[in-house]
C-alpha cells in the first residue's frame, strides 16, 4: 500500500499490531529507524538513511519534489517515488517551510541494503540541514538507529549472513587499503567459499570411511596413505586460512612500534624519516625530546604507530626524568621496540643499561618473534582470546620483539673504512634469521639486495661492538642513516617480518578471519591432529571418524550453521559444489554414487557427464574469482545452466527407455538445476548491494 | 487394540510391547500360521541392524531372545573396526523361530489373537481412531489401533512377466485398506522389493565351495542370560557369479520387470538384484553369492544375493551357473513384490499419525526394509499406542539416545521414496550408541514406562554393579614396570609403562585387551551364565567351579598366545603374590562375563573418545533441540529457499534438528531459520506476548526430558526412584478397549 491515510500511522488509531510495535514501546525491529550515515566529518552533502516499514511514508512527509507546485492536492497526494530513482526537491517542516534543497531516493524492498524499504535524503553538508531534516523526521516518527543497526537489519533479514556482516564492520572500521581489501573479500563470501570446500572434503573423508563400515564386502580395500595425504593437505590448507586471522589482526589493530635508546642517537631523526614529516624536533642538544610524540605510518598496508622516546639517561631535571620514565613504560608496552644506537660511537654502557631496563637479561633466548604465532595452539589461542595480536600476545609474555638500529651508518662506514679493512665478520649470520625468513617466503628482487645487505649488517653489530649476548636479543639489525634517509626500506622490511606478515606487503591477502571464525577453524585442526594420532596409532577405522566428525562439526561454526546431515551440508556449497549437487540428493554421496545406475550409460556418457561438470567447476571457479565481473558471472550461469538442462533432458530420456530406473530423479534434479541456474543467469542485478 | 496382518516376522513386537504395558489388545493376521514368518532371508542382525535389535531387548522386546534362542549359526562382523560398529549376525531356524514366537505371543496375558483381514480404519468425529472393521464385517472397538501391513497391501508379486495379487508368494493381499486410508487424506505410493530363489541343499556340491563356519565364541542379542544356551552350528557356503551368469543376465535384461519397464516401484538400493548389480557394477566379473541354511528340519538353501525378478524358466538355468550349484534343484523360485507403503513423513516420531488421533504406522508400511527396522518400530508403536488407550502423553525416543530413535527420527524427517534400511553411518554418535551399552542406555527408561520386569530389573542392576566394582578394581590396583604384566603390556603396545600404573592405564595402552590381564591372573574370572542351570547367574560372589576352571585354562594358555620374544610370564600365584608384596590393595575380582569384562574394556580403553563424542552429542543436541513452534508459517519466511519453505511446510519438523535434517533443506536455510526465529522472539518480546513465556516453559520441559534421554545414553543416568511397578501400569491401563464382537 504505497498511498495510505497518513493517519493510519499514528499509533491512536491502532487497528493492526504493527501499528501497535511502532507506539512508545521502546526499540524494536519493526521500528523505521533513521540516522545520517555520511559520517561525523564535515562535507558538501550529508546523508540521511531512513529504513524500515514507514520509511517511504515518512520521508514523504517531508519531501516535496520538484515541479510538483503546479499540481493539485490529489496529485500531490498521489506522488510517489519509484524505487531506485533519484529526484530532486525540497525538504519541508511542518509548517510547510523549505529547510534544504535536497535528493531523495527510495529503495524499496527487497532490493535495499537492509531488505527493507530505504529512502537516503541527500542534504547539504554542514551538519545544520542535516539535523534540521534529521530531527523532524524523528518527531514524524522514525526513531534514531543504534551503531550497526542497519547492518544488523540486514543480518537479521537474511541480506548479509555473519561473517558477511563482520565485513561490513571491518570495511567501515578499515584504517588502510589492505585491511579494506580483505574486509571487501570477506563481504564478497572469499571465506565462507573456501571454509565450505574444506569443509566439503571432511564430508567426502568421512562419508569414504563410513562406507567401509556398511558395505564392507562391496567397496575396494580403504587406501590408508593416501587418506593420510588427504588429511595433512587439508590440515595445510586450515594452517593457511589460519595464518590469515593473524595478519586479520594486524590489518585491523595495527602495530605499535617504539623506538628507545640513548639522547642524540637519533631516534626522532628516524621518526622524521620513517613517516616523511618534520613531526619531531630534531636538534643536536641531548634530550630534546622530553614527551613521546607518535606518528601514524602505513607499511605495507598495516597501520603503525610509531613512538619516539625521551633519549634515556640519569638526569637532574625533574621534566627530563618524568619523560624518561614514560618512555620506559610506553617502550614496554609497544608491540615491537626499536633499540636506536649511534653506530660511530659503537655499543656503550649507556646503551648496555637501556638494554637491561629494556629486556632485562640479555641471556634470554632469540629469535621470539618466530614463537609468537607459528606453532603452539596455545599461543594462537591466548592471543585471539585476548584481541591482541600475535606479535603483541608475545610481548604479554613478557618479550617484545625488538630490532637494532645501527644509526648513522654513514658517518660510521667512513670511520670502518679507515680502521678495519677487510674484517669479515661471520659471527653474526644466526642475527640474520629473521630477515632470512622472508627469503623463503618469496621474496624477490629486493631480497637479494637484502641477503647481501645482511652480512654486511651483521658485520656492522659485530664492528659497532654489540656483545653477542645482547645482538642475540634482536630480531634483526638494521644500518640507517636518518639524516640522509638511508636504510628505511630495511627498516619496514624487518618491521614487516617481525609482525610476521611479509605477505601483507605484497597485497596478497584476500580474506582474514575474525577471532571467532578462527576458534571454529582451531578446533577442526586440532581435531585433524588427533586424527593424525589415532590412525598412528592404528585405533580401529571407527574412531577415525569422531574427530573428523568434530571437524565438520567446527567448520560448521564459522558460521552461524549447523551440522545435519551430509546432504544438507553438501547443499550448502553453492557454485564449486554444482557437479557435486548431483549425487546429493539422497543421504550417503559416496553410497549413492557407488549404486548409482550411471553403468547403463555407458563409460562414454559417463566420461562425458564428469568432463562437463569438471569443466563447468573448472570455468565457475575461475569466473568466480574475478572481483566484481557480473556480466561473466551472469553468462557463466546461463552456460551451466543451459547444460543441466540437457542433462535432465538426457536422463528424462533414459529413465523412459528403461535404462535408469533413477532417472526420473536425476531429470528433475537436473531440470530444476537448470533452471534455477538460468533463472539466476538472467536475473536483474541487485542494486542495494553498494550502500555501506 | 492392535490389527495387524502379519508383514514382517518381528512386528509382533507392538502386540507384545502393549499387551505388556496392560493393555488389552488384538492381535489381528491374515493367517495365524504364519505368524512371525520370515519370509526373505531368516536372518537377525548386521552393521547397524544388530545394535537395533540390543536395543529393542533393552527395552524388553522379544527380537533379540527369539534369535539367540532359535540360531543356527551366529557371527561378528566388523570386529577390527571398532567397538561401536561390532555387529553380531545370526542365521535362524525359520520354522523354529515363527513356532517360538507364536508360542511368546499365546502365554502372553491380555493378548488376544485371531485371523481376519482390516479392511477399514473407523474414525470418529474428532478425527480419532475408534474401530476398524473387518472384510467379513466384524468391527472391533478401540482407542489405539497399529498397522503393519508389511508388503501386504494391494501386494502384487511378479516372476517374470507374470504377476499375481500376493502379499507374500501363496499368500492372498490385504485389499480395500489403502483406499480407505486415502479416504482419510494420507498420501501413499509404491514400493518394490524382492527375494532369491530357494535351492535343495541335498543337491548342491559344496566340496569346491568356501565354507563359512559361525563363531566359536559365540555372542548373544539380549541382555537376558536365561536364553544363553549354546547350539550347534551349521555352516553358510560362499560362492560367486561367473561370466555364465552375467551373459545370461545381460541377454535377458528385459525380461525382468524393472528393465522391461512393467514395474516402475523403487527398490532398495542397498540390497540390490542381481541384475541391478551386473547393471551398475558393468567393470566387476564377479559377485559373492552366500549359500545359507534356512532351518535344521528343512533342506531350503537362501542364495543370498541372488534376488532376480527374471522369470522362472530363466532362474534354474542362472542357478546353474554358479559353482556347486550346477545341477541343483530350485524348491521355491524368485520372485518381486510391489506393494503400497505410506510416507512416514506423515506420522511423528511416536509413530502416530498426524492426521487420524490413536492410528499408528508400522514396519514396512512406513518404507523401511528388515525385521530389525519393523522391530523397533513395534516396539515404540505398541508402545505409545498403549499408553494412548491409557491416556499418557506419547514417548519419543531423542535421535542422539539410540539407533531406535535415528529410526524414527529419519522415517518422519525424511521424505523417503525408497525402502530405507538402518545403516551404522546413519548414526552421528554410534561410539556412544554402542551394543554393549544398550542395557544402560535404555532399560532404566524401559523400567520407568513399564516394559521391564522385575527379573531383568534385578539382572541389570546385579550387572551394572558388577561392572562399576570392576572398574574401581582396575584403576586401583597398580602394577611396578617390572611386573610381568607391564612389560606383556609394553611389548604389545610398543609404549613405556610408567611407574605404579594402574591396570586400567594398562588396558588404556593400544592392543592391550581384558584376556591379557586374566593371563596374568590379574583379571576376573570368566562368569558363564550358559553353563549355569536355568540362566541364574552362578555365584558372583564365592568361587566358581567353572570360573576358576576357565581362568586356569586361560592362563595355561598364556605362553603358547603370550607376546612374543619375551620372557615367559610366570604362573598365576607368583604374580599375585608379587602385587601383593608392591603394596597394592586388590579387592578380591568378582566373576565377570564375557561381555561384561569387554564392556568394561572399552569403557576404559576408549575413555577420551566416547567422552569427546558425548560432549559433541550433547552441544549438538542443545542447538538441535531448540522447538520449532508448531503455527510457524514457513512459506511466508521470505529468507528460506523454495525448496526449503516446501519441504518445511509439509513435513513441520519438531526442531531445529529435524529440520536441519530434511533433505532440501540447506545450512543456508537453517541459519536464516534461526534468525527468523530470533527476529521473531525479539517482537514478541517487546510485545509482551505471555503465549511466548509459556512455548518457552514447555520448550524447557522437553529440552530437560530430551537432555536426561542423552544423560542416559552417555551411560550416567542415575536410576530415577520411579519404581512403579508394571502392576500400576497395568491399573492405570485398565480402560483399554473392550473387542465388540457384533453378532
Amino acid at each position: 500500500m504505497p498511498r495510505g491515510d497518513l493517519n493510519a500511522l499514528f499509533p491512536e488509531d491502532s487497528s493492526s499490531s504493527d501499528e501497535d510495535e511502532f507506539g512508545e514501546r521502546g526499540p524494536s525491529d519493526k521500528d523505521t529507524i533513521v540516522a545520517i550515515v555520511s559520517g561525523a566529518q564535515q562535507g558538501a552533502v550529508s546523508i540521511i538513511r531512513l529504513s524500515g516499514e514507514l520509511a517511504v511514508h515518512i520521508a514523504m512527509m517531508v519531501f516535496r519534489p520538484a515541479g510538483t507546485e503546479k499540481l493539485s492536492s490529489k496529485e500531490k497526494a498521489d506522488w510517489w517515488p519509484e524505487s531506485h530513482r533519484v529526484y530532486y526537491g525540497h525538504a519541508v517542516d511542518l509548517m510547510g517551510d523549505v529547510m534544504d534543497e535536497v535528493l531523495l531516493m527510495a529503495m524499496l524492498k527487497p532490493r535495499s541494503y537492509t531488505a527493507e524499504d530505504v529512502v537516503e535524503i541527500h542534504t547539504h553538508g554542514g551538519g545544520i540541514s542535516a539535523q534540521r531534516v534529521l530531527e523532524r523526521l524523528m518527531e514524524i516518527g522514525a526513531r534514531l538507529a543504534r551503531p550497526g543497526e542497519f547492518t544488523m537489519r540486514a543480518f537479521l533479514n537474511g541480506r548479509l549472513d555473519l561473517s558477511q556482516a563482520e565485513s561490513v564492520a571491518q570495511l567501515i572500521d578499515a584504517r588502510t587499503v589492505a585491511a579494506a581489501d580483505s574486509a571487501l573479500a570477506g563481504l564478497q563470501g572469499g571465506l565462507g567459499r573456501e571454509i565450505t570446500a574444506m569443509r566439503q572434503e571432511c564430508v567426502d573423508l568421512l562419508v569414504e570411511l563410513d562406507a567401509r563400515l556398511d558395505f564392507d564386502e562391496d567397496l575396494p580395500p580403504l587406501d590408508v596413505p593416501a587418506l593420510v595425504e588427504r588429511i595433512n593437505q587439508l590440515t595445510q590448507r586450515l594452517e593457511a586460512a589460519l595464518a590469515t586471522g593473524r595478519q586479520g589482526q594486524l590489518l585491523r589493530t595495527g602495530l605499535q612500534v617504539a623506538l628507545v635508546g640513548r639522547p642524540n642517537v637519533g631516534k626522532s631523526s628516524l621518526l622524521n624519516a620513517l613517516s616523511g614529516t618534520e613531526r619531531a624536533i630534531v636538534t643536536d642538544i641531548a634530550g630534546t625530546t622530553r614527551d613521546i610524540v607518535e606518528a601514524g605510518i602505513v607499511i605495507g598496508g598495516i597501520p603503525i604507530t610509531l613512538l619516539d622516546t625521551a633519549g634515556m639517561r640519569e638526569s637532574v631535571d625533574l621534566v627530563e626524568q618524568i619523560g624518561v620514565e614514560r618512555s620506559l613504560a610506553a617502550a614496554k608496552q609497544a608491540d615491537i621496540a626499536v633499540m636506536v644506537v649511534d653506530a660511530e660511537a659503537g655499543w656503550t654502557p649507556a646503551d648496555d643499561d637501556i638494554f637491561q631496563q629494556m629486556f632485562g637479561s640479555s641471556s634470554s633466548s632469540s629469535s621470539s618473534s618466530s614463537a609468537a604465532g607459528s606453532d603452539s595452539d596455545s599461543g594462537l589461542g591466548g592471543g585471539w582470546g585476548s584481541g591482541d595480536g600475535g606479535a603483541a600476545a608475545s610481548s604479554k609474555r613478557g618479550a617484545a620483539p625488538a630490532l637494532l638500529v645501527l644509526n648513522k651508518s654513514d658517518l660510521a662506514a667512513k670511520q670502518r673504512q679507515q680502521q678495519t679493512d677487510g674484517k669479515k665478520a661471520q659471527t653474526g649470520s644466526k642475527k640474520a634469521a629473521g630477515a632470512g625468513r622472508g627469503k623463503k617466503a618469496g621474496k624477490a628482487a629486493a631480497a637479494a639486495d637484502a641477503t647481501a645487505a645482511d652480512t654486511a649488517v651483521a658485520a656492522a653489530a659485530a664492528a659497532a661492538g654489540v656483545p653477542p649476548a645482547a645482538a642475540a636479543r634482536f630480531a634483526a639489525v638494521v644500518e640507517t642513516s636518518a639524516t640522509k634517509r638511508q636504510g628505511m626500506d630495511s627498516l619496514q622490511d624487518a618491521v614487516l617480518q617481525l609482525a610476521d606478515a611479509p605477505e601483507l606487503a605484497r597485497g596478497g591477502v584476500a580474506f582474514a578471519v575474525n577471532e571467532r571464525q578462527s576458534e571454529a577453524l582451531i578446533n577442526a585442526r586440532e581435531a585433524l591432529q588427533r586424527l593424525q594420532l589415532s590412525i598412528a596409532a592404528e585405533l580401529p577405522l571407527d574412531f577415525w571418524s569422531i574427530d573428523l566428525r568434530e571437524a565438520v562439526l567446527s567448520l560448521g561454526e564459522y558460521d552461524v550453521r549447523y551440522l545435519s546431515d551430509e546432504t544438507a551440508l553438501l547443499l550448502g556449497s553453492a557454485v564449486v559444489g554444482a557437479y557435486a549437487l548431483q549425487h546429493l540428493m539422497a543421504p550417503h554421496s559416496a553410497y549413492e554414487t557407488y549404486w548409482a545406475p550411471s553403468q547403463p550409460y555407458s563409460a562414454a556418457t559417463t566420461q562425458y557427464n564428469g568432463l562437463g561438470a569438471l569443466s563447468m567447476a573448472a570455468t565457475t571457479a575461475s569466473v568466480a574469482r574475478l572481483p566484481g565481473n557480473r556480466t561473466a558471472k551472469k553468462m557463466l550461469l546461463k552456460v551451466t545452466g543451459a547444460s543441466w538442462l540437457v542433462f535432465g533432458l538426457a536422463d528424462l530420456y533414459y529413465s523412459r527407455t528403461g535404462v535408469n530406473n533413477n532417472g526420473g530423479i536425476s531429470a528433475a534434479i537436473n531440470v530444476s538445476l537448470g533452471s534455477y541456474f538460468l533463472f539466476k543467469g538472467f536475473q536483474p542485478v541487485a542494486d542495494g548491494k553498494k550502500s555501506g | 487394540m492392535e490389527q495387524l496382518p502379519p508383514p514382517q516376522a518381528t512386528a509382533r513386537l507392538q502386540p507384545l510391547a502393549a499387551a505388556r504395558l496392560g493393555a488389552k489388545t488384538l492381535l489381528l493376521t491374515l493367517n495365524l500360521d504364519r505368524i512371525a514368518w520370515q519370509p526373505c532371508n531368516p536372518a537377525v542382525g548386521g552393521p547397524a541392524k544388530s545394535q537395533l535389535v540390543h536395543e529393542v531387548d533393552a527395552l524388553g522386546g522379544e527380537i533379540g531372545k527369539i534369535a539367540d534362542r532359535c540360531y543356527l549359526q551366529k557371527r561378528v562382523l566388523n570386529a577390527s573396526k571398532g567397538p561401536a560398529v561390532w555387529a553380531l549376525r545370526a542365521q535362524t531356524d525359520k520354522l523354529e523361530y515363527a513356532a517360538t514366537m507364536r508360542r511368546v505371543l499365546e502365554e502372553t496375558p491380555n493378548l488376544y489373537i485371531r485371523e481376519g483381514m482390516v479392511t477399514s480404519v473407523e474414525v470418529d468425529s474428532n478425527d480419532e481412531v475408534c474401530g476398524v472393521r473387518t472384510f467379513f464385517g466384524i468391527t472391533f472397538a478401540c482407542k489405539a489401533a497399529v498397522l503393519t501391513t508389511g508388503t501386504f497391501m494391494n501386494g502384487q508379486i511378479w516372476v517374470g512377466r507374470q504377476s499375481m495379487a500376493a502379499g507374500r508368494a501363496g499368500e492372498a493381499p490385504s485389499t480395500g485398506l489403502t483406499e480407505r486410508l486415502v479416504e482419510l487424506g494420507f498420501e501413499t505410493d509404491r514400493l518394490k522389493t524382492g527375494t532369491p530363489a530357494r535351492v535343495d541343499k541335498r543337491t548342491v556340491d559344496f566340496s569346491g565351495l568356501e565354507e563359512q563356519p559361525g563363531d566359536d565364541d559365540v555372542r548373544w542379542f539380549s541382555f537376558d542370560p536365561a536364553v544363553h544356551r549354546p547350539r550347534q552350528q551349521l555352516s553358510c557356503y560362499l560362492t560367486h557369479t561367473t561370466a555364465e551368469t552375467h551373459r545370461i543376465l545381460r541377454e535377458n535384461l528385459h525380461e525382468t520387470p524393472v528393465y522391461g519397464g512393467w514395474v516402475d516401484a523403487k527398490g532398495p538400493r542397498y540390497c540390490p538384484s542381481i541384475e541391478d548389480k551386473i547393471v551398475r557394477f558393468a567393470d566387476k566379473e564377479s559377485h559373492q553369492i552366500f549359500l545359507e541354511p534356512e532351518g535344521r528340519s528343512t533342506p531350503e538353501l537362501y542364495v543370498q544375493g541372488f534376488s532376480t525378478g527374471l522369470p522362472e524358466r530363466l532362474q534354474l538355468a542362472l542357478l546353474h551357473s554358479l559353482p556347486g550349484l550346477e545341477s541343483c534343484k530350485m524348491l521355491r523360485p524368485a520372485y518381486a513384490v510391489e506393494y503400497d507403503y505410506l510416507p512416514a513423513h506423515q506420522c511423528y516420531a511416536s509413530l502416530e499419525t498426524k492426521r487420524v488421533k490413536g492410528l499408528f504406522f508400522s514396519g514396512q508400511l512406513n518404507g523401511t526394509t528388515g525385521y530389525e527396522e519393523a522391530a523397533a518400530q513395534g516396539l515404540v508403536a505398541g508402545l505409545n499406542a498403549a499408553r494412548r488407550a491409557a491416556g499418557q502423553e506419547p514417548v519419543v525416543l531423542p535421535r542422539e539416545s539410540s539407533y531406535i530413535g535415528t529410526l524414527m527420527d529419519d522415517l518422519v524427517t525424511k521424505d523417503l521414496r525408497e525402502p530405507y534400511r538402518m545403516l551404522t553411518s546413519r548414526s552421528e554418535y554410534r561410539l556412544v550408541l554402542r551394543s554393549d551399552n544398550a542395557d544402560r542406555r535404555l532399560t532404566p527408561f524401559g523400567r520407568q514406562l513399564g516394559l521391564v520386569d522385575d527379573r531383568r530389573w534385578q539382572l541389570y542392576q546385579d550387572k551394572q554393579e558388577r561392572i562399576d566394582a570392576e572398574r574401581a578394581r582396575l584403576e586401583a590396583i597398580r602394577v611396578q614396570p617390572d611386573h610381568p604384566l607391564a612389560v606383556a603390556a609394553e611389548a604389545v603396545s610398543g609404549q613405556k609403562v610408567p611407574a605404579a600404573a594402574s591396570l586400567a592405564d594398562l588396558l588404556r595402552r593400544p592392543h592391550v585387551h581384558y584376556p591379557l590381564l586374566q593371563r596374568h591372573g590379574l583379571g576376573a574370572p570368566t562368569l558363564d551364565f550358559s553353563a549355569g542351570s536355568e540362566g541364574v547367574p552362578v555365584g558372583s560372589s564365592s568361587s566358581n567351579g567353572e570360573a576358576a576352571a576357565d581362568a586356569a585354562a586361560t592362563t595355561a594358555a598364556a605362553p603358547s598366545a603370550g607376546s612374543g620374544g619375551g620372557e615367559q610370564p610366570p604362573a598365576g600365584e607368583q604374580q599375585q603374590a608379587q602385587v601383593l608384596q608392591q603394596g597394592a590393595q586388590p579387592q578380591a575380582a568378582q566373576p565377570l562375563a564375557t561381555a561384561e569384562q569387554e564392556a568394561v574394556e572399552i569403557d576404559i580403553k576408549y575413555e577420551g573418545f566416547i567422552r569427546r563424542q558425548a560432549k559433541q552429542l550433547q552441544s549438538v543436541a542443545a542447538k538441535h533441540a531448540r522447538r520449532l513452534p508448531d503455527d510457524l508459517d514457513y512459506r511466508s519466511i521470505q529468507t528460506l529457499s523454495m525448496e526449503a519453505r516446501e519441504k518445511l511446510s509439509k513435513i513441520r519438523p519438531r526442531d531445529i534438528g529435524q529440520a536441519s535434517r530434511i533433505g532440501g533443506v540447506n545450512p543456508a536455510d537453517i541459519s536464516n531459520l534461526l534468525v527468523y526465529l530470533e527476529t521473531r522472539r525479539r517482537t514478541s518480546a517487546a510485545a509482551g506476548d505471555s503465549s511466548a513465556a509459556q512455548q518457552a516453559q514447555r520448550q524447557l520441559s522437553r529440552k530437560a526430558q530430551r537432555k536426561a534421554m542423552v544423560a542416559a545414553a552417555m551411560g550416567e543416568a542415575q536410576v530415577s526412584g520411579s519404581e512403579r511397578g508394571s502392576d500400576a501400569e497395568a491399573a492405570a491401563a485398565e480402560e483399554a478397549a473392550e473387542a465388540v464382537a457384533a453378532a
